[in-house]
């Protein structure tokens, strides 16, 4: 189970979760990047840049 | 077979590649392009092939550029990067092979910016060359609007923002056309529907399976190739004369279009990158 980082909701990750995927706090909304998946571990999600795009 | 998959956020669309991967007993190694060093001197690597799928551009540009130089097949090509990446090459490339595409100026000055919108006619879409997603996308629809978003572009954009591209506004009633090519075939499309002018689907533009017919599968493959072929997507607007190619994307984004047009996209995508890791 990860932490939040900005409100410190516990966040459980689902079995197919990816490292480097964002996902949404279910509590406060803040988008974070999955850093580590055992164990758990999330930190802010980088914001868009300038390139960003497909 | 040695794969690689250069990226560092994953999207949906990651997730559902890495998936097909691995159904199919494939393993592959994952590049962070935050975490990659390009030791430029070092020639060696025992890649068959490189997935890019990067989310910033400038990073899958280099990273592929020094790939390439090193004999690494990827998919796509630094050559396609490179052309899709910027919509001035993008648009040059459509020229070149033929492929019907709105009529562009570009100027450097706010001065001539405002000479070649005038010179297109209002209203003209103003875009960045770079970037992706419909962000700062500008229809000009009179002169007052024109100085107005040339002034903040000079005072306010990085340099890339003087650059100006301007495109005649084609009017899509509503929606235009993304078509997805592997290869030499188109494998599906969809309608993306709005009532902005703006349809991209990242703007909230509804998709809606689209035919496969034989004039979007000829425009699109030759747009394909136009820019060196492989992945891409294709934008297309529907006119009076026919279609025309409004831009070309080269890491596309389709999670929206499985379900809508019944095609395992990453699916056809993962056999393409197998076939050209097979050489």
């Amino acid at each position: 189970m990860a932490l939040c980082t900005e409100c410190e909701a516990e966040i459980t990750l689902e079995s197919s979760t990816e490292v480097g995927e964002i996902i949404q706090c279910p509590d406060c909304g803040l988008d974070l990047e999955v850093i580590s998946v055992e164990p758990a571990e999330v930190a802010p999600a980088p914001e868009e840049e300038e390139d960003w795009g497909e | 077979m040695r794969i690689g998959i250069l990226c560092s956020l994953v999207r949906k669309e990651e997730k559902l590649l890495f998936d097909a991967f691995r159904s199919r007993g494939l393993d592959f190694v994952r590049l962070d392009d935050r975490e990659v060093i390009l030791d430029l001197h070092q020639r060696q690597w025992d890649y068959d092939v490189i997935l890019e799928r990067c989310i910033n551009h400038s990073r899958a540009l280099h990273t592929l550029r020094y790939f390439n130089d090193c004999g690494v097949n990827t998919v796509n090509t630094y050559e396609v990067a490179s052309t899709c990446g910027d919509k001035l090459l993008t648009t040059l490339a459509l020229i070149r092979d033929e492929v019907p595409t709105p009529p562009v100026l570009v100027a450097h000055t706010p001065e001539s910016a405002l000479q070649a919108i005038e010179r297109l006619g209002y209203p003209v879409v103003l875009k960045p060359a770079v970037g992706s997603w419909g962000r700062l996308l500008s229809k000009v629809n009179d002169r007052e609007a024109a100085e107005a978003i040339l002034e903040h572009k000079e005072t306010l954009g990085s340099y890339h923002h003087s650059i100006f591209y301007i495109q005649k506004y084609v009017e899509k009633h509503g929606r235009d056309i993304r078509s997805f090519v592997v290869g030499d075939e188109t494998i599906c499309a969809i309608y993306r529907t709005s009532p902005h002018w703006i349809t991209n689907t990242a703007r909230g533009g509804v998709a809606t399976n689209c035919p496969v017919t034989r004039e979007v599968n000829e425009i699109s493959v030759r747009a394909a190739k136009a820019v060196g072929g492989g992945v891409v997507a294709i934008d297309l607007f529907e006119t009076p004369d026919g279609l025309m190619v409004n831009e070309v994307n080269y890491t596309m984004e389709f999670r929206n279009s499985i379900d809508t047009t019944g095609v395992d996209i990453p699916a056809r995508v993962v056999d393409y990158v197998v076939e050209v890791g097979r050489g």
